[in-house]
């Protein structure tokens, strides 16, 4: 009955997962939203660890140390730096307001659980119940990049994204292949970096970090 | 014997080696761009020998069986298939020989050009040469759309090559277009053809069954996409734009030989690939070819532009060898195999005919314009005394392209108007109606084509030169002259030898209708289906012709007053007149254009009656291009113009249309 005790504790690290997203959404502070996203990735990292060790999918460990270094350590790290140097941790007001957003979410949470419905009943994962849950987060991360105009948020917005893809696979299949997870971190890493410097050169063009003034490079 | 069996075997290798020695050539010429020496005496030299060896390939090639090789490049799974048949031998001579003489005066025409331009042409020329080469090798459609593509980016390159002139890039890239859109069509007529197998080869397509639906749109999609390079109304709206603005030789290949290419394609899709045939293909082809032919002739009576007149009346012979095309497709269908292979006969030599003759002219105008600079007939004139060469070999390709006799541009138009005329009743009442007068608009079209070269010729060549510079105009040098003389030399060659010419193509023929040209007479004596019908003896005509003549000659100088009197050409007897006296190109037209007005856009510019400087200006335009290119491009730009207000510039109006996406595709995915 050991695999019990870790399907309720899987259980209910998806449900964090989840209400760090609405979180996120509802989240003014940029450094805030940093806080919030190591989180996400510590309870994924988590997660995963538990997955691996009740299945004995050992390359899952390396996923899970994997996103804590990444997720919950660098990159974390990386932004509260950028936010020092850049001084830019105000409250910042979201496009649509932030009930608004909250409605929206909760719509989306419904259609990503009754999507997944019939996807987990294929599934014969022991997490496959939080399929819905890690498609909620990604579409819910969507959201948040919809709904901020500044540059950072919006990077971290992707980062959830794919925390959400992360969860989603290791829910349904016990996790990608390494070999592709290693890459896809990879990825992501260059991302940051190439997403980091575009910041300081939006910064350096246009006096703000708003993304709003990148209406300008339209082409007339 | 052991030299014909192991020929046999490696005619394809032969074949393939002359189209690697041509792409060898075009990098040198990359290589070589220092050396301008080497080009001009060298790379062109040496490709015109290529162009003979092509040719010679495919003289064997006609007669000895189809062979086949697969060819390791290309992507994985998908290497290059060539094949060597009678159909591919024939269009590998006229490549080649065309090729040769045009070669051979390009040799002599990029003489004055700078190195740096002129290492690049040598490129694209030869790209150019071996991309139509390839393109009847190809034995499976991704090699044929690779070469087809190699041949249309190369030609588009050798268009722009003056790129600085923005009417020339304007034209180039309307060239382009065009040729895409038939690209594209073309795909897809090899898409329909596979039948949903993807099988590419040709092989594999000539044994597939489809239904009568999908053969009709295979084959109204290759009518489409060929038509579209070989110029047939209402696409051929970039053959008057990319001729002029191509320096000549390439000109004349685009006009002689790429627009076979398209024929080829054509006879390729429907007698090769294509396992029925459908009568209404052939009517509807017909009245296409003849359309075109009338519309092309009718527009080269009234350019007033030598290149561009050119063009209209290349226009005019693609759509007399569509017609015949079409004619034959009808014959097929009727099951009346001996006139299917008589005007298949005609169509053929027809093509070939024309890579003589309207390359000859092609390269003629190059010479004029190298010597005055000038391409408007309205400032030439009288340049017999000045450049007797390019006159008099110019003058033999104009008799050609009359259709007058003994030359060759007679013997196919001949052969195609018997064709029409033999016709013995087809079982549709409504065909046996139009065929007459099928057959009298192929008359039209060849004795407007007569007219529009009397106007040429007479125009450049006769009367007083209308400028004072043109006296000064240089002779075309000596390479010019040789590719001008053996561009003749054929057109004279194909006239007065029709019998063994077409013996020569019976092989083809034979291919594609399963039936050769019954010739009735003999080595002398051209007579299609039976002698006591309709016979041509050209060298007994030559002979008369001459006899005539050297009589006259005697006549005139001995006989009837025997005095040598000089006088101002055309003067008719008026005392005071000046070169501008003279009939102009718009003049000559001006019948033309009142009678078919209704075609064109005429746009004129009369001078007021006390201006001190008048100044006239008139321009005969095609109405197509208003009545169905206009609201195309319009139409797109509106469009183009719609979905531009997609893009806002804000980045979360860009994530939105992904978020909606993404949603929009999950529901659906659900379902």
């Amino acid at each position: 009955m050991a695999l019990n005790y870790h399907l309720q504790i899987v259980n209910l690290l998806a449900a964090l997962l989840l209400l760090i997203s609405f979180a996120m959404l509802s989240q003014r502070r940029v450094a805030g939203l940093v806080t919030l996203f190591a989180w996400q990735g510590a309870a994924l990292a988590l997660s995963t660890a538990i997955v691996a060790w009740s299945t004995g999918q050992h390359h899952l460990y390396y996923s899970a140390a994997l996103t804590l270094g990444l997720k919950v350590i660098a990159m974390p790290w990386y932004f509260y730096r950028l936010i020092r140097k850049l001084n830019v941790n105000r409250v910042v007001e979201p496009m649509i307001n932030i009930p608004t957003t909250m409605l929206i979410g909760i719509v989306l949470v419904i259609f990503a659980f009754n999507l997944a419905l019939p996807i987990s009943q294929m599934s014969g994962t022991v997490m496959r119940s939080t399929l819905g849950i890690a498609l909620a987060c990604v579409l819910l991360a969507l959201l948040m990049m919809i709904t901020r105009t500044k540059a950072i948020p919006q990077v971290i917005g992707f980062l959830a994204m794919e925390n959400g893809l992360f969860f989603a696979a290791t829910s349904a299949t016990y996790g990608m292949p390494l070999v592709v997870e290693l890459g896809v971190a990879l990825d992501v890493l260059v991302g940051v970096f190439v997403l980091g410097i575009f910041i300081f050169q939006i910064r350096e063009t246009f006096d703000s970090l708003d993304l709003k003034h990148m209406e300008k490079l339209k082409e007339k | 014997m052991s030299v014909l069996a192991d020929l046999d075997a490696h005619i394809l290798d032969l074949a393939w080696a002359g189209v690697l020695y041509w792409l060898a050539l075009g990098f040198s010429a990359l290589l070589l761009q220092r050396w301008r020496g080497a080009l001009v005496h060298l790379v062109f030299p040496l490709s015109a020998l290529g162009g003979l060896f092509i040719a010679a390939v495919g003289v064997a090639g006609l007669v000895l069986p189809a062979s086949a090789m697969v060819l390791p490049i290309g992507l994985p799974d998908l290497p290059f298939h060539l094949r060597l048949d009678a159909l591919s031998a024939f269009f590998l001579v006229l490549l080649g020989s065309a090729a040769f003489g045009i070669t051979v005066y390009a040799a002599g025409y990029f003489h004055s050009m700078k190195a740096g331009p002129l290492a690049l042409v040598g490129l694209w020329y030869h790209l150019f040469l071996a991309g139509m080469a390839t393109v009847m090798l190809a034995d499976d459609a991704y090699a044929f759309m690779v070469a087809w593509e190699v041949m249309a980016l190369s030609s588009y390159f050798l268009v722009t090559t003056d790129h600085d002139v923005p009417e020339i890039r304007r034209a180039g890239f309307l060239y382009l277009l065009v040729a895409h859109v038939g690209a594209v069509s073309l795909l897809l007529t090899f898409g329909v053809l596979q039948g949903g197998h993807g099988a590419y080869t040709f092989d594999y397509m000539r044994h597939s069954e489809i239904t009568p639906f999908w053969a009709s749109a295979a084959y109204l999609l290759a009518l489409f996409g060929f038509g579209a390079k070989a110029g047939l109304v209402p696409l051929h709206v970039w053959l008057p734009e990319a001729h002029p603005a191509a320096p000549s030789p390439v000109s004349a290949l685009m006009s002689g030989v790429m627009l076979k290419t398209a024929v080829y394609g054509l006879l390729r899709v429907t007698f090769d690939l294509l396992d029925l045939r459908i009568g209404w293909w052939g009517t509807l082809t017909l009245a296409l070819g003849l359309v075109t032919a009338l519309y092309g002739v009718i527009f080269a009576a009234v350019q007033s532009d030598m290149k561009r007149l050119l063009a209209w009346s290349s226009i005019e012979n693609i759509g007399i060898l569509i017609a015949a095309f079409g004619l034959t497709l009808i014959f097929y269908t009727e099951g009346k195999g001996a006139l299917a292979a008589l005007s298949l006969t005609a169509m053929l030599y027809h093509a070939i005919n024309h890579a003589f003759f309207k390359s000859l002219l092609f390269i003629g105008t190059g010479s004029v314009l190298h010597a005055t600079g000038e391409r408007r007939m309205g400032r030439l004139g009288g340049l017999i005394r000045f450049m007797p060469w390019t006159a008099w070999l110019t003058l033999i390709g104009a008799l050609a392209i009359a259709g007058l006799p003994p030359l060759n541009g007679f013997v196919s138009e001949w052969l195609l108007l018997q064709a029409f005329l033999l016709t013995p009743g087809l079982t549709q009442p409504y065909l046996n109606m139009v065929i007459p007068v099928a057959a009298a608009s192929v008359a039209l079209a060849a004795a407007l084509a007569a007219y529009v070269m009397v106007k040429y010729f007479g125009v450049i060549f006769l009367g007083r030169p209308r400028d004072p510079a043109l006296e000064h105009a240089r002779e075309a040098n000596w390479p010019e002259r040789l590719g001008m003389l053996w561009l003749a030399a054929g057109c004279v060659a194909l006239g007065l030898f029709p019998a063994q010419v077409i013996a020569w193509i019976a092989p083809v023929v034979r291919q594609l209708t399963g039936q050769a040209l019954a010739n009735d007479g003999n080595w002398l004596l051209l007579a299609p289906l039976a002698a006591e019908r309709a016979s041509y003896a050209p060298l007994i005509f030559l002979a008369v012709v001459l006899v005539v003549l050297l009589f006259t000659f005697i006549w005139v100088r001995r006989v009837y007053h025997g005095r040598v009197r000089h006088a101002d050409p055309w003067d008719c007897g008026y005392p005071e007149q000046n070169a501008r006296t003279q009939d102009s190109a718009e003049g000559f037209g001006q019948p033309i254009r009142h009678i078919f007005v209704s075609f064109m856009r005429v746009e004129r510019e009369t001078p007021d009656p006390f201006d001190r400087h008048p100044h006239y200006r008139g321009d005969s335009r095609d109405k197509l291009w208003l009545l169905l290119y206009k609201p195309i491009a319009d139409l797109v730009g509106w469009l183009s113009a719609q979905a531009g207000r997609l893009q806002h510039g804000r980045i979360q109006w860009y994530l939105t249309y992904s978020f909606v996406t993404l949603i929009v595709l999950l529901v659906f995915v659900s379902r």
